[in-house]
């Protein structure tokens, strides 16, 4: 049996009626990484040791699980993608990495990423891109490229990465993943290398909706370490899942669907949508008046607080010097120490941050009239290795549908809703803050009725 | 502080400049590149100028969330050997750093 195919939920069902053990999935896994890992580069370190062999009582009994090589593992070097840290070891975990390894996952490595997460394609690492194991001439996604392949190649049962605009999202759209970007301050960001602190969510790669939850109900939580953490306590988010969406109020943004979206896209989110008619959701047109403003107050903030995150990699505690920054990182510095500079702090980083009120307070607008919000992730199918890599802008306009998300600190979760060309298209519910228990029902009910989620590349 | 205008142009001195602040070391083809990028992506951030926010408060995170305080109760923390682990020169149990202050 191909014990990587299994979901987590699967696996601990299997687990516990002892049709085979937590380590003989991790062996699985771990020959898949040993014969694809080379070429598909999805991770940068790789560990091979088992850890502790006893997970009795242990929620996840000792699945394999990966961490986006931006997630401080205690004594495993972690490089964010950069030169900047390739000898990096920290002497201390994640919260979330703690969380979830203290309740039986174990961390079979470090995945690729674009270096400091900048990177909607994971082209921009120091370390190689990955491949899609979709089609190996097209990008995964990023900024959490690596994750989105290891778990799409069956080289662990679910991995971690970061959505500060995106990244979480559109890698799994790329990759026909489940992925999730939590409610800001749902999740710890504590250990967590920063880039945008007040866009950063700490977010996860799954095959299914469900097993997405079961990762939230484990990694999400005030933590006295992240003092942006929510006090707010967790839901059960497992409880409800299977109750459907009858009477669901399906929100489906005007602006989403505009000229810039691939119209072949389009005609498969139409179809979702009439599947959640279908299911009984009650669907309504909203309207995000400030959407096209989006990408240019994120492209504003997100600089502004990456170029103070990345102030500190002075070579000195830690790491090589900032000559060892690569172009995006540079660039991106660049552009928020310009807009944070005297003279143009008032025109650039103020201005973005009351036109982010304006898009906050249309999100709430929209929630008046809607449950959950249904739309593309990504304006485009998958593109080519290179296609967009020498004009930076370009790649920008790929976090079009997401970004404005993350301004607004609310959830979303990426579902797979089919194929066009080969290649795996996602759409993304989104909630208003702490909506996650509302996301997973409405995704979940999507599941039963549909299997893009069941299919997976040849390699 | 002096507003300067939203010159859309990144002049090769602003560029230097910005470098400087953000202690950046570019060479004369990088200058010249990040110059026309950064140029480009300031035009297109500049969209914003159309938008009236004169009533608008900013949000510079969304929490809600102000002065988050702990007790100043001393609590385990790293030993300094794991704090002086990744640092490439220490001496004496201290982070050496190239000299500020130059001698007479």
């Amino acid at each position: 049996m191909d014990l990587h195919t299994l979901t987590i939920q699967e696996a601990l069902r299997g687990i516990e009626e002892k049709k085979y053990s937590a380590e003989e999935i991790r062996i699985a896994c771990l020959s898949r990484i040993n014969k694809y890992n080379p070429d598909l580069n999805a991770f940068i370190t790789v560990n091979e040791s088992s850890g502790k062999a006893d997970f009795s009582g242990k929620k996840f009994m000792g699945i394999p699980v990966a961490f986006k090589d931006i997630y401080s593992t205690k004594g495993v070097r972690t490089t964010a993608g950069s030169r900047v840290l390739e000898d990096y070891i920290p002497p201390y975990n994640a919260t979330v990495v703690e969380k979830i390894t203290s309740a039986g996952g174990v961390l079979t490595g470090k995945t690729n990423l674009d270096a400091w997460a900048h990177g909607s394609s994971g082209e921009n690492s120091d370390y190689g891109h990955s491949k899609n194991p979709w089609n190996q001439g097209f990008v995964p996604g990023g900024s959490s490229s690596g994750s989105a392949v290891a778990l799409s190649a069956g080289m662990c049962l679910a991995s971690f990465g970061t959505d500060t605009g995106g990244s979480v999202r559109l890698p799994a759209s790329f990759c026909n993943l489940v992925g999730l970007k939590p409610t800001y301050g749902r999740v710890s960001r504590y250990g967590v290398i920063a880039m945008a602190s007040s866009h950063d969510t700490m977010g996860h790669f799954t095959r299914t909706v469900y097993d997405s939850a079961l990762l939230l109900s484990v990694s999400a939580g005030f933590d006295t370490h992240d003092a942006t953490s929510a006090k707010r306590e967790t839901d059960d988010y497992i409880k409800n899942i299977g109750n459907g969406v009858q009477n669901m109020k399906i929100g489906i943004p005007e602006e989403f669907f505009g000229d810039g979206l691939d119209a072949r896209i389009s005609a498969l989110i139409k179809k979702t949508i009439k599947k959640y008619e279908e299911l009984g959701a009650e669907i309504v047109g909203v309207n995000l008046p400030h959407s096209q403003d989006a990408l240019a107050v994120y492209y504003i903030l997100q600089p502004s607080e990456v170029s103070s995150n990345l102030g500190r990699y002075d070579g000195i505690r830690y790491g090589n010097g900032r000559q060892a920054f690569s172009p995006e990182a540079k660039r991106r510095i660049m552009l928020g120490t310009y807009t944070l500079s005297a003279g143009y702090y008032d025109a650039y980083y103020l201005k973005a941050m009351k036109v982010r009120t304006l898009i906050i307070r249309d999100y709430e607008n929209a929630f008046k009239k809607a449950d959950v919000l249904l739309g593309p992730v990504s304006p485009t199918l998958p593109f080519r290795l290179g296609e967009k890599t020498d004009d930076p802008l370009s790649m920008y306009l790929s976090d079009i549908y997401t970004v404005t998300i993350n301004l607004a600190g609310i959830p979303s979760i990426s579902v797979p809703c089919g194929f066009l060309e080969g290649l795996p298209v996602g759409f993304q519910l989104v909630g208003p803050q702490f909506a996650e228990e509302l996301l997973f029902r409405a995704g979940y009910a999507y599941q039963q009725v549909t299997d893009w989620h069941t299919k997976y590349p040849q390699l | 502080m002096k507003k300067k205008t939203k010159s859309t142009d990144l002049s090769a001195a602003e560029v230097k400049h910005v470098a400087s602040l953000a202690k950046l070391v570019l060479t004369p083809k990088e200058l010249e590149q990040y110059g026309s990028q950064l140029t480009e992506i300031i035009r297109y951030v500049n969209l914003l100028n159309e938008i009236d926010v004169s009533e608008v408060a900013p949000t510079s995170q969304v929490t809600n969330v102000v002065n988050v305080l702990r007790e100043d109760t001393v609590t385990p923390s790293l030993d300094p050997d794991q704090v002086l682990m990744n640092a490439k020169r220490t001496y004496d149990g201290y982070f050496l750093v190239d000299a500020v202050l130059k001698e007479e």
